[in-house]
């Protein structure tokens, strides 16, 4: 028997074990998220996909789909919710779109636009953080890095070499690299890796390509998120 | 200090700890305690026993803020910095000891969230060990001590003399108890009959959540999996509680008989008692009352003669981090991991400690159990309300006569409490700490409840003469450094609201700037990942429905008129996020 539970009154099919977002993502209904990519463990940590369940704020990503669940995603409220987590997520970190290789390409902008995010409304921290590039084939400015731990999953799980890690606390949370020296130049990053093409934003960048694609023929610039899906479903290793 | 000293050291502590990586947390604690610091220099060689890349292990040392690489200090003190230890003038004496050391680099002074001594502070940790009742005359001869470079074990023991302080008992604190008394009553009635006594008497987990006790162990027997675990929640962090130190240090027995009875009840083989790092003077103490326990045959093997009953304690320590009093927490760091709360489901009860049926309950639950075990559910319900049964300790502290530790009947209210602690000219009573509410004069005839005002035990008393919007930069500062990071909202939300607070406190806000710690408030309490997050914009939100003259004097005065209406000036928060609901309407327009 299948079951089913309704996202904004439509009526979606599960399985056994599948979270609201993996059925929403079968079901090809979008719920903005951005540190969520159906290749890894879920974390729920950007919670973005909040949406509300029998009345209950819970991460889509991380929220097991039961029976005749309503669920609701795109309401006013959420809505608003996601444009200031987004806020968020700018305010944190030094995003400066226009001289962004990624920008275009970028699925913290293409989500800020879809959600309607379009000006700062906070006053940002501007924190000083440093670029690496001292890999041969791929630099990391950690200027852009939202924290997402895609990256740590995907070279822990997918490359098994556990290149990234997460350290500090709090607001001084922030990604480092195992390597002797942290730079990861000295560490086993290898351009293959497929840590290297996850990163939903532009921190985790390929050297000597810059801008081969022009701005205004991006992966985000002629369809929203919610149609093109994830960047990393578009990136090639 | 030798490299050789160094590796011989490193080498010791990972055996002592088996080289087992979920040991991880405490090898670099007894490490940083036997070298004042954890040397950089060790770091692969724990890597290399562990199997913990260098990389994690360096993210496991950031996560907590005690610990650290410097070796260099012989001593380290931070000032208790709650609001309770600043009313009783911590800063200043703070600030004294720093210019007495400027003269030499052997000491660094800072700051740390509260350490549990509010009944007795100004409080302090040097090198981790509590300093209570601190004043300018004992700032001055430890500045002497530490330029003569003495050894702690030289300083007056009465220094770090750490008082009882129980002013009130009752049902638990006032009958006495007969050692092995509990563990005998479990084994004669067996398991079942336990758990259905347990049941009747209705405790609930005294930690914050109120949890129905009996209800989570039968989750846990009847979850599938080997080797259960209890875990002992002594993590005691939130600010202004000091309750479970009490029951650590003059109860102990009791609470590793509930310990054990619970072992009894859910199978379990395994138990931790996660004692907060700030406790670290209760860990030896505890352990020999461990090995006392032992030694009578009522802990380890065949537990009072009981063929097959295998069950030990183990005591970790925490490290400064108030987020691993969460339970899924509290769980990672029992494995020696950062202290991120866990996706649940699945819960602890089914899948815990590395992934084996754990139960984690508070110190104090665990002592009333085991005295449930011992008198039964009828005695304990001849105390506290129908959803309420048996008593409450209670951690007082701040604006009144007799601060200290009191036990009531669930059901009591803060006139009768306020009375008998001597508080007068009483502003507000913050009560279960920072995440708290904050009471006004008029909720006096409330009672503490789970059906009315629940806590885990922190009752802070703020008279007329204090100013409450440092109570809330007090707390909004402790979610701050406190926040896990984990998540967005309570990560970059925390930090937001903290400025915009600095800013209504310099007389440089306007009503706007209310508006946007609501939606900031209201977006961390909506959207975060576990409960830090979510009740970290609590002294705000609470302060601005229930305290709006709070904010008001401090608003430039272009909004300020006379006939300023809070209520008013929240209407586009509203209309930007849509909501039009009570919780977004200040009572009485604010004014
Ligand atoms: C941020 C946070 C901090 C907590 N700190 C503590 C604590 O210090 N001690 C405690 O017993 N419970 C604490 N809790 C509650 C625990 O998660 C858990 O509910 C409790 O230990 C269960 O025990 P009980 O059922 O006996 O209350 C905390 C919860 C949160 C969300
Ligand atoms: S570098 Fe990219 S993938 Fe890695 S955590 Fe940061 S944003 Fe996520
Ligand atoms: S709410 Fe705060 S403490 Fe809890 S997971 Fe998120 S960042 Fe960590």
């Amino acid at each position: 028997m299948i079951r089913h539970f309704t996202i904004d009154g439509i009526k979606v099919p599960f399985q056994e074990r599948q979270t609201i977002m993996d059925a929403a993502m079968a079901a090809g209904i979008y719920i903005p998220h951005l540190c969520h990519n159906p290749e890894f463990r879920p974390q729920g940590s950007c919670r973005l996909c909040t949406v509300k369940v029998d009345g209950r704020n819970l991460a889509a990503c991380t929220t097991p789909a039961t029976d005749h669940a309503e669920v609701k995603s795109n309401t006013k409220k959420l809505m608003a919710m996601r444009r200031t987590l987004l806020q968020l997520l700018f305010v944190e970190g030094n995003h400066v779109c226009p001289a962004c290789e990624k920008s275009g390409a970028c699925q913290l902008q293409a989500v800020a636009y879809y959600c309607g995010m379009l000006a700062p409304e906070f006053t940002h921290f501007y924190p000083q953080r440093e670029v690496d590039a001292s890999h041969p084939e791929f630099a990391i400015d950690f200027n852009r890095c939202i924290l997402c731990e895609l990256c740590v999953r995907a070279s822990r799980d997918a490359d098994q070499k556990s290149v990234f890690a997460i350290s500090g606390r709090g607001i001084h949370v922030h990604l480092t690299v195992n390597s002797p020296s942290g730079k990861l130049g000295d560490s086993d990053f290898d351009k293959h890796d497929r840590a290297a093409h996850v990163c939903p934003v532009g921190a985790i960048l390929p050297k000597h390509t810059g801008y081969d694609v022009p701005i205004g023929k991006r992966l985000y610039d002629r369809k929203p998120v919610s149609m093109v899906g994830d960047v990393s479903d578009h990136e090639e290793d | 200090m030798t490299d050789d000293h160094i590796t011989e050291t490193t080498n010791r502590v990972m055996t002592q700890w088996n080289n087992d990586q979920s040991n991880l947390l405490q090898m670099l604690i007894d490490l940083q305690q036997a070298l004042n610091g954890i040397p950089e220099s060790a770091i692969n060689q724990i890597s290399a026993g562990t199997r913990r890349s260098p990389a994690d292990i360096e993210s496991v040392i950031g996560f907590y803020s005690f610990l650290h690489h410097d070796t260099h200090n012989p001593y380290r003190v931070l000032f208790s910095d709650n609001i309770t230890d600043r009313m009783l003038g911590s800063r200043a004496l703070a600030e004294h000891l720093n210019s007495r050391l400027q003269d030499i680099d052997t000491a660094t002074v800072d700051y740390t969230s509260c350490t549990g001594m509010g009944d007795q502070g100004p409080a302090a940790l040097v090198n981790g060990h509590t300093l209570t009742r601190l004043d300018k005359e004992r700032i001055d001869q430890m500045a002497a001590l530490m330029e003569t470079n003495t050894p702690l074990s030289d300083w007056p023991a009465e220094w770090f003399r750490v008082d009882e302080n129980i002013r009130r008992r009752d049902l638990l604190l006032e009958t006495d108890f007969e050692k092995g008394s509990a563990i005998k009553c479990a084994l004669e009635s067996g398991a079942e009959k336990i758990l259905e006594e347990l049941d009747a008497s209705g405790l609930r987990g005294r930690g914050g959540a109120g949890f129905k006790t009996a209800m989570k162990w039968r989750f846990c027997r009847e979850a599938t999996g080997d080797n259960r675990v209890v875990v002992c929640n002594a993590d005691e962090g939130e600010p202004g509680t000091f309750k479970d130190r009490l029951l650590l240090q003059s109860f102990a027995e009791r609470l590793i008989e509930g310990m054990t009875v619970c072992a009894k009840v859910i199978g379990a083989t395994t138990g931790f008692i996660y004692l907060r790092g700030e406790y670290l003077y209760l860990r030896d103490e505890l352990e020999s009352k461990l090995q006392r326990y032992r030694d009578a045959g009522l802990l380890s093997k065949d537990i009072h003669g009981e063929a097959g009953f295998d069950f030990d304690i183990k005591i970790h320590l925490g490290a400064g981090a108030y987020i691993c009093g969460e339970e899924s927490a509290l769980i990672e760091s029992l494995e020696g991991k950062r202290g991120i709360p866990r996706i649940r489901p699945p819960f602890p009860v089914t899948s815990g400690y590395l992934n084996r049926p754990t139960v984690v309950n508070n110190v104090e639950t665990l002592v009333a159990a085991a005295m449930i075990a011992v008198h039964g559910a009828a005695w304990f319900r001849t105390k506290g309300t129908e959803q309420s049964p048996g008593t409450k300790l209670l951690s007082i502290s701040g604006n009144c006569l007799k601060p200290g530790i009191y036990e009531y009947p669930f059901g009591t209210s803060l006139e009768v409490i306020l009375k008998d602690c001597e508080a007068t000219h009483v502003q507000a009573v913050q009560i279960a700490g920072a995440a708290g509410s904050c009471i006004p004069p008029s909720e006096f005839s409330r009672s503490i409840a789970f059906e009315d005002l629940a806590t885990g035990g922190s009752f802070m008393i703020f008279d007329r003469e204090r100013n409450l919007l440092e109570m809330v930069q007090n707390f909004t500062d402790f979610f701050v450094h406190e926040s896990c990071g984990f998540c967005t909202p309570c990560r970059v939300g925390t930090s937001l609201l903290k400025k915009r607070l600095a800013k209504v406190a310099s007389g440089r806000a306007t009503g706007v700037d209310l508006e946007k710690m609501r939606i900031i408030g209201s977006l961390t309490r909506q959207t975060s990942h576990c409960g830090l997050g979510m009740t970290a914009a609590n002294p705000i939100l609470e302060t601005l429905d229930k305290f709006p003259h709070i904010y008001e004097p401090h608003l430039l005065s272009t909004t300020f008129e006379p006939a300023f209406n809070l209520d008013a000036s929240l209407e586009e928060a509203r209309q930007i996020t849509g909501r039009d609901d009570p919780d977004a309407h200040l009572q009485g327009g604010g004014v």
